[in-house]
């Protein structure tokens, strides 16, 4: 029998000291911290968030243990306290989390529904942009925000439910996402305004969705093929028959559905249009591959499925330099041996998609925004799966990630084609709100529109 | 050839199963199942196809 005698901790990042640890470091400098404890500390390093440690993991090596952890080592469900509030606490649920992440992806986000989740993006984008002028301004977040959910609620919910959203649900949803500010880590119940916004925000969404749900129980019945999951929900009964699920309850499902693919996807969309514009060779290179794959009309619902090299390229590094999650957890199950160091059981462990895929050993130039490092034979995505992580890895890996990315393609098929933008602000005043777990751009962040005219160009 | 999955890594999606449907399907648990471990070589394209299409990486081909 081995007897490890040597139970070394993992070394713990400068500063802290006090009993909040560096929580309040994460809530306004995340980035900071993160990136001190590789550079101090090396792939194990140590941070404390009030009681409890996080053990951060980075390079190729350990985010491999990481990804590849089973959850009776690593689990994820308990990681995320400050999302609980936002999906509504005592929602009950039939299945695990990672049962209902199946569900939702083997009924919507399988291959054999992507051409059709594509013509609905492309339409939901044509009806976004029927309400501009010829030229004009918009607000990226708020733009973004309000197409991804149109465009999810209607591929995850369906096309019923997204016809009775309106602007003011995707208000709602933001100020939900603005209401991830770290402290849940310690009080997801604090008294502070982001905190009462997103609890106030829930209810009056409850509100929403409970006004719909007595519009549909007052209404005729719709076709069989215009039936959505909201219907579906609604045809479970108990045994009195009465609704199975309240309106609360399906807020609660809807929220949660919709979450993880829409203020990544529009945080994305968002800073792929700065980079691009801040870079116009790059921009003119994506937008001749799309007038040459849109030559001849073709629909966008078939094109969004193929390959568009240069259009993907530039999405995979505004992924990487601008990752959606910063930081990804998980809570020790058990005492962890990894390398000379213990983790302890109950002590939380996390990647940070930021810091590795900056790791300069594994990325040329890796602060240089430069999409021809994915163009073959170079492909340092492939090369690096366990460092070039916006998706994450293995098996919690994004489900949605082919989604996402025919998403983006299908947006900007629509937007680049019929409109050419410009920057409004000094690039430089283009950065993100750090200062909540669910990043966004700070606004404003505008740019110009103008409805290209293909007579003048050449 | 033969084909190597990292079941680690498989989600599912079914990119493979679209590409190559004589060599792979996705079993109940909606995992890929490797319908034929030493497909023939004109089954070649459609491998490499789903090979480079899965959006996990969880396929590869050993020459051997």
């Amino acid at each position: 029998m081995t007897v490890i005698t040597d139970q070394r901790r993992p070394p713990r990042v400068s500063g802290g000291d006090d009993a909040s640890g560096h929580l309040e470091e994460l809530r306004v400098d995340p980035i900071g911290l993160l990136e001190r404890v590789r550079a101090e500390c090396g792939d194990v390093g140590r941070f404390g968030l009030g009681p409890k440690e996080v053990v951060l993991l980075s390079g190729a090596e350990p985010n491999e243990f990481f990804f590849r952890a089973p959850d009776e080592l690593l689990d994820q469900a308990e990681a995320y306290p400050f999302m609980t509030p936002v999906f509504g606490e005592g929602v009950i649920f039939d299945a695990s989390p990672e049962r209902r992440r199946e569900m939702l992806h083997n009924q919507a986000l399988r291959d054999k529904f992507m051409r059709g989740h594509a013509a609905t993006i492309a339409a939901e984008v044509e009806q976004m942009v029927a309400r501009w002028g010829d030229e004009g301004e918009i607000d990226l977040l708020d733009w973004f925000a309000e197409l991804t959910i149109y465009t999810s609620s209607s591929c995850l919910v369906g096309k019923r439910f997204r016809n009775q959203l309106t602007g003011r649900f995707a208000e709602l949803y933001h100020d939900l996402e603005r209401g991830t500010d770290a402290l849940a880590f310690v009080d997801p119940y604090a008294d502070i305004e982001s905190f009462h916004r997103r609890d106030a925000a829930r209810v009056e969404m409850v509100g929403l969705i409970q006004e719909i749900m007595d519009g549909r129980l007052a209404g005729d019945a719709p076709a069989d093929e215009d039936r959505d999951l909201l219907d579906v929900l609604m045809s479970i009964r108990d045994e009195e028959g009465a609704l199975r699920f309240s309106a609360d309850q399906v807020t609660g499902v809807f929220i949660s559905m919709m979450f993880a693919g829409h203020h990544t996807t529009s945080t994305t969309a968002s800073w792929m249009i700065i980079e691009l514009l801040k870079r116009p060779d790059e921009l003119a290179r994506v937008v001749a591959e799309l007038d040459g794959l849109y030559a001849n009309g073709e629909e966008v619902s078939y094109q969004a499925l193929r390959e568009m090299p240069w259009l993907e390229a530039s999405l995979k590094e505004t992924l990487r330099l601008h990752p959606p999650l910063i930081l990804l957890l998980r809570v020790a199950m058990e005492d962890i041996e990894f390398r000379e160091f213990t983790i302890h059981a109950g002590e939380m462990v996390g990647a940070s998609p930021w810091v590795s895929n900056r790791i300069a050993e594994d990325f040329e130039d890796a602060d240089a925004f430069d999409p021809s490092r994915y163009i073959a034979p170079r492909e340092e995505d492939r090369d690096n799966p366990w460092t070039w992580i916006p998706f994450g890895a293995g098996r919690h890996r994004c489900v949605g990630s082919a989604f996402a990315l025919m998403q983006l393609k299908a947006i900007f098929s629509v937007l680049f084609e019929e409109w050419e933008f410009a920057l409004a602000q000094p690039a430089e005043e283009y950065v993100a709100d750090l200062s909540k777990m669910v990043i966004q751009l700070q606004q404003p962040c505008t740019v110009h529109y103008r409805r290209r005219d293909r007579a003048t160009q050449v | 050839m033969r084909i190597v999955v990292d079941l680690d890594l498989c989600q599912g999606h079914g990119v493979c199963e679209s590409e190559a449907p004589e060599v792979f399907a996705l079993g109940k648990d909606h995992k890929v199942r490797v319908l034929d471990e030493h497909p023939p070589g004109d089954q070649r394209g459609p491998i490499d196809e789903a090979v480079r299409f899965c959006p996990t990486h969880a396929l590869s081909v050993v020459d051997d």
